[in-house]
């Protein structure tokens, strides 16, 4: 398939992203179940549906998710570093295709609970439940300054890490994975740029090309901490039409976020932390006066 | 003389002196390329430390089974191991950083290995296992430094890819299936058997010299890491033969000739490297100056 990359190809998900519906309607598991099993075919990247909206998922996998089962699903969870929880009391389920943003003042845990579910540590209390097949189908675009920006390597050579599920250590880095790379750098506007080492690129090139990279990762679950921060409005508009287009895709995205006119704009769920739980649900529930005074209030108040 | 008289002469004349360019010539191939990644990594100074920390193991092999290079070989991989080891653990379980108790081991390391080493041997010994003896290699060397870089070439190119992911983004690594930590065992073990195959060469403390001074000056001409992993290993070399011409022929200890010689390439570099050299920052600031 050539010229734009299936996602972009996928209309629907503009009206919705920018448009004046509101909040977007929810790609909830029923959604999901709706794409007939002949369009998912195993081998195949992703499907755009017939419908104009990209609906197929990798190697059709939706596992245990139709049910309307949480793909990944929290219990009274803490994490933290040495002991110490960042965060606790965390109760509540991401479904699968939903759009939740992760939101609250600073040092509330947010980029905690992120690594946890990515399973960079235990929950020190309570349970996290990862729906069987999803674990490994989890992408993470951390914080751009956990990445070693002097290190010497093409741009090009840093979105394809993003095939190290499928290529791994030894495996060759075929033409289709190639392809997939520059399909991917041409989605983020970086095909100029493939050749560049990545110390070169400003701030919010280098966090295009983390998307690029995140993309050729194909995963079904995106968690990503601070996508926007450190990067132009311009910049932030063309990511958040990529989460959006996957979102429409029926990937379940999570986005730790700060702007909340945007998480208002285009996220269905919310999950509002201040070192614990304020408030978990639809956005407009959760973005209330009072939630947020709370959030900002009382960030401290259990330790 | 003809100046290709100057330079093929030597090699052509005397035994010595090819044995010396094999083993100095595979010392770098297998040396200097780790070394790219120990610059990358910010750890050129470990290889500093653990060239120390395999002193004592290295003299205990030698005090135990006399000129053995087997012994020796063992003797040092275990103390550069336990160093690397305790090191990593005191920085795990104690408020000191790493680099200082990396330093702190090494130290203690090194004073070991000298006691012992003088304990029954002559100053001579000591010489040669501090500074090496290039020009009177016997086979048994030179296989076991062309052996170990052979299969350093081999396992860094098998390791190659999750080597980059693991010095880029370890953190991506880690989630997106691991592997890193395994990769960086292997390539401590890696430094570790070419500090000690290359100590008959060079010598402990000078082997070091020519992991990182390649590595180092190749970062300044190069962008990429395959470019310069290339680079080091061929800059590498090129020491290794400029510094046994200077030592034939004004009659200077071979070691730190060539140590020398690649401390001469990588000023050169620092100086005249396009990717962030001296003169080249020098030569951006007019431009902009002008403008």
């Amino acid at each position: 398939m050539g010229g734009a990359p299936p996602c972009l190809v996928a209309k629907g998900y503009v009206s919705y992203c920018f448009g004046e519906i509101g909040p977007p309607r929810s790609l909830g598991p029923a959604r999901v179940g709706r794409v007939p099993p002949g369009r998912r075919p195993g081998g195949r990247r992703r499907v755009v549906g017939r419908d104009g909206l990209g609906a197929g998922l990798v190697g059709g996998r939706m596992t245990g998710a139709c049910a309307g089962e949480p793909l990944i699903e929290l219990r009274d969870a803490a994490f933290g570093w040495r002991g110490r929880p960042a965060v606790h009391g965390v109760s509540g389920g991401f479904a699968a295709g939903s759009m939740t943003a992760v939101a609250g003042p600073n040092g509330a845990g947010k980029s905690t609970l992120i690594k946890g579910i990515v399973g960079l540590m235990r929950p020190l209390a309570g349970t996290l439940r990862i729906a069987g097949g999803a674990r490994r189908g989890l992408a993470w675009l951390p914080q751009a300054a956990d990445l070693d920006r002097a290190f010497p390597i093409t741009v090009l050579d840093m979105v394809a890490m993003g095939a190290w599920r499928r290529v791994g250590p030894w495996r060759r880095f075929n033409a289709a994975e190639t392809e997939r790379a520059w399909q991917a750098l041409e989605s983020v506007g970086l095909v100029g740029e493939a050749g560049r080492i990545v110390g070169s690129l400003s701030g919010g090139q280098m966090q295009r090309a983390l998307f690029a990279r995140l993309m050729l990762q194909d995963a079904q679950v995106l968690l990503l901490d601070e996508p926007f921060a450190a990067v132009d409005s311009h910049t932030a508009d063309a990511l958040m039409r990529l989460l959006c287009a996957w979102h429409a895709e029926g990937r379940t995205v999570v986005a730790v976020l700060h702007d909340l006119a945007l998480v208002r704009r285009h996220f269905g769920q919310t999950l509002l932390l201040a070192g614990r739980q304020v408030a978990w649900g639809p956005t407009a529930e959760v973005l209330t006066p009072g939630h947020l005074a709370a959030a900002r209030g009382a960030p401290r108040e259990w330790l | 003389m003809t100046a290709l008289d100057w330079v093929v002469a030597p090699f052509a004349d005397f035994g010595f002196m090819r044995r010396a360019l094999a083993g100095t010539s595979a010392a770098a191939l297998g040396a200097a390329p780790l070394g790219v990644f120990l610059v990358l990594r910010r750890m050129s100074l470990m290889g500093d430390a653990m060239s120390h920390a395999i002193l004592p193991g290295v003299a205990a092999g030698f005090l135990l089974a006399g000129l053995s290079l087997g012994a020796m070989l063992l003797g040092g991989l275990v103390t550069g191991l336990a160093v690397a080891l305790l090191a990593g653990l005191v920085a795990r379980l104690t408020p000191l950083r790493e680099d200082a108790s990396f330093a702190a081991f090494y130290l203690i390391s090194l004073g070991l290995g000298v006691l012992l080493v003088s304990l029954r041997g002559s100053n001579m010994d000591l010489l040669h296992v501090l500074f090496g003896t290039v020009l009177g290699l016997d086979d048994a060397a030179l296989l076991l430094v062309t052996g170990a870089a052979s299969a350093t070439l081999l396992a860094m190119a098998a390791l190659y890819r999750v080597l980059v992911a693991e010095c880029l983004d370890p953190g991506f690594l880690r989630a997106s299936g691991g592997g890193g930590a395994w990769a960086h065992m292997v390539f401590l073990v890696l430094v570790v058997v070419n500090l000690v195959a290359g100590f008959q060469v060079l010598g402990t403390l000078m082997v070091v010299g020519m992991m990182m001074l390649p590595a180092a000056a190749a970062r300044f001409w190069l962008p990429t890491v395959a470019a310069q992993i290339v680079l080091a290993a061929a800059l590498g070399v090129a020491a290794g033969i400029a510094g046994l011409l200077v030592s034939y022929h004004w009659n200077l200890p071979a070691s730190p000739a060539i140590i020398l010689a690649a401390g001469a390439i990588y000023l050169a570099s620092v100086a005249c490297g396009p990717q962030g050299g001296l003169l080249h920052g020098l030569a951006g600031h007019g431009r902009a100056h002008f403008r």
